[in-house]
């Protein structure tokens, strides 16, 4: 069972502003029935631009339509200025809090608010260039971005709780990662996090601890299945390496370098850690 | 509030019989049954009769029954200590709408470099035997097909797929946990080399299962340890559990008539007065061949999770394969094997009953549910654009 705030049950069971407001000034409508989950938000702007009604109607989990209640609960009254800047976490906060595993119904909210305002205002909903990552749930690359930047998002579980990419039959995953990858790097040239001084390792120590955590967890895996990897140099946060046997030429040896060799030294020696391959 | 208990497809209540069964063994007669001892001596004695019970229930021989920790090792052990047994072997065959307790063991051998077949159903939820038989190789170490469906109740056709797999003398394993207690099961009488139960599907507790395996059936043990269970599965017996489950296989075999006929009239009601009072609902799976007391009802234009917790609130206990509830994001693999459309998977409900349940309980669903889904239809969108599709809006 999920572990729902008292909140999220009330407005669960007690929805706040179901329905359609009679002629509409924007609709917003994202999801679909094959996603399960889809939510139509329809709002009434006033001459200040402000948002006088708002009601919706939903499709999906209790959490989906809790967060829906939520969403119009807090945007009445807002000016659509205002209302731009809501985000998903604001509608979890609103809801004391979602379980991870459900925050895509926040991200739903706040994406059928964004498709309302660009509806009122006669834009088509951000044709920028996009693509299609996840093909099973239709998620963009653009919302993978956005979502991992206003959530501190950092691994593919995370992204697939919060927008349901990778959800499916997980063939995007890499692609999810390579976003993560470049998308966070971006976020820490906007804002470069302090230092992490948890571990603060001389370069010997680092050395030591990859060629320990690459023997001890690493290699005897990739041998079980025929391969091995080789340490060929670490270069600050970077970690050159050489796979060898059945992985050298394995077609998802690249897939293995970044789910497997690279999160278990991220795990084990530091968060910053990056492998690289070196072909021979 | 009162609890309407519906999902004992998931689990059951221990019978009173079995619990009163099984506490003295807990403080009073706590003997290892190896022990040379008297004190020992006499747990043994209890450990054979409750062998001798399972054996009873399945038709079976006492030496031909292991007693295991629940419905999962027994399926573990069927499969990989038979494929342990043709190493050179390395292909397997099952359905595509297994427990994941086979579904799993299935990929999980596929990553080490098995082939495996995974045989599909139709909308229907019924296995295609042609498939079946085609994929039949010399490869082929061993068959595992369930013998009903946990999710919708379809019965698969257990002797003619035993007819297919051993004319090939290929072993064949099925897991029946679901069936047991269900359907007369008689391994005299069958094709089945190795059959999986649960414990806690039966009313015994969970954390006890057995294994049904065929005198002359090729075996290694997956549990690896002393000689207990003749050397088949190693590890001290969970006494007062095997005595549980020893009395629940009674106490399923006295009951196995009123499954078929109380309790399927039951189902029976609960579901004509749902599909009567409720438009837009459909039942899964083979009304024709399917467990008596099982019902798998979608509910379209409407999620699972909610109709739950909705129902919950009342204290109705059921179950559903909508993605929300499946711990995933996408609905249950049966319902997507069986082509299940979208606008009804995600609004599956399963209501399983037992023989601890009423008529009265039945009204108090049929009473409780219509307005439940209405109002959830009023909420969701699709609804309207559906009755506006149909001239209705």
């Amino acid at each position: 069972m999920w572990d729902y705030t008292e909140k999220v049950k009330d407005h669960f069971l007690n929805p706040r502003n179901v329905g359609e407001v009679e002629n509409p000034d924007g609709i917003g409508e994202v999801g679909s029935l094959a996603c399960g989950d889809a939510l139509r938000l329809s709002i009434k702007v006033d001459e200040k631009k402000r948002i006088r009604d708002a009601k919706f109607k939903t499709f999906g989990c209790a959490s989906a339509i809790a967060s829906s209640s939520a969403l119009t609960e807090i945007i009445k009254g807002m000016t659509l200025e205002e209302a731009e800047k809501v985000t998903n976490q604001d509608i979890a906060n609103y809801l004391g809090g979602l379980p991870e595993e459900k925050m895509h119904c926040s991200v739903m909210g706040r994406e059928a608010l964004q498709a309302a305002i660009a509806n009122f205002r006669g834009q088509e909903v951000t044709k920028e260039d996009y693509e299609i990552v996840c093909k099973c749930f239709g998620v963009t690359d653009k919302d993978i971005e956005r979502a991992i930047k206003e959530n501190d998002l950092k691994t593919v579980e995370q992204v697939t709780y919060y927008t349901k990419a990778g959800g499916g039959c997980a063939q995007c995953h890499p692609k999810i990662e390579a976003i993560i990858e470049r998308v966070r790097k971006e976020m820490e040239r906007e804002s470069p996090p302090p230092k992490p001084d948890k571990r603060k390792l001389t370069n010997i120590q680092k050395i030591k601890l990859i060629e320990e955590t690459l023997g001890r967890e690493i290699i005897p895996a990739l041998k079980a299945d025929g391969g091995d990897l080789e340490l060929i140099d670490v270069d600050g946060s970077k970690v050159y390496v050489a796979l060898r046997g059945k992985c050298s030429f394995c077609p998802s040896s690249e897939f293995t370098l970044k789910q497997y060799v690279e999160s278990k030294l991220k795990e084990f020696v530091s968060d910053d850690i990056v492998v690289e391959e070196v072909k021979p | 509030m009162k609890t309407v208990y519906v999902d004992n497809n998931a689990t059951t209540r221990v019978a009173p019989e079995v619990l009163e069964a099984m506490l003295p063994y807990f403080s009073e007669f706590y003997g290892n049954p190896s022990s040379m001892h008297f004190f020992g001596g006499q747990v043994q004695k209890k450990v054979n009769e409750a062998r001798e019970q399972a054996a009873d229930f399945l038709g079976a021989e006492p030496s031909e029954i292991v007693f295991t920790s629940c419905g999962t090792e027994s399926d573990n052990a069927a499969i990989l200590g038979t494929l342990d047994s043709y190493p050179e072997k390395r292909h397997f065959i099952t359905s595509r709408v297994e427990h994941p307790a086979v579904m799993n063991v299935s990929s999980h051998l596929s990553r080490k470099g098995y082939r495996t077949t995974e045989i599909s159903v139709d909308r229907e939820g019924r296995l295609d035997l042609d498939e079946l038989k085609e994929s039949i190789t010399d490869e082929t170490a061993l068959t595992s097909i369930m013998y009903a469906n946990n999710e919708t109740g379809v019965l698969f056709p257990i002797e003619e797929i035993g007819e297919i797999v051993k004319s090939s003398g290929i072993p064949f394993h099925t897991d029946g946990v679901q069936a047991a207690g269900k359907i007369p099961l008689n391994m005299k009488k069958s094709t089945v080399d190795l059959l999986s139960l649960s414990g806690h599907k039966l009313h015994a507790p969970k954390g006890v299962g057995v294994l049904y395996i065929r005198k002359g059936t090729k075996f290694s043990p997956f549990m690896i340890g002393g000689h207990q269970e003749k050397g088949r599965r190693g590890g001290t017996e969970n006494v007062p559990y095997i005595i549980g489950i020893g009395k629940a296989c009674e106490l399923a075999k006295k009951h196995l008539e009123e499954e078929n006929t109380r309790v399927r009239a039951l189902r029976d009601y609960l579901e004509v007065k749902i599909l009567e009072k409720v438009p837009n609902t459909l039942v899964n799976g083979d009304r024709n061949n399917r467990l008596p007391n099982t019902l798998n009802v979608s509910f379209e234009y409407v999620e699972g999770e909610s109709i739950l917790l909705l129902l919950s609130d009342l204290g109705i206990c059921a179950s559903s394969g909508s993605a929300c509830t499946s711990g995933s994001l996408e609905p249950s693999h049966v319902l997507r094997a069986m082509g299940v459309p979208f606008t009804a998977a995600h609004g599956s409900i399963r209501f399983s009953l037992s023989i601890y349940n009423t008529k009265e309980e039945m009204d108090y669903i049929i009473e409780h549910l219509p307005p439940i889904i209405q109002r959830l239809r009023d909420i969701s969108p699709f609804w309207k654009d559906y009755l506006k599709s149909q001239g209705k809006g």
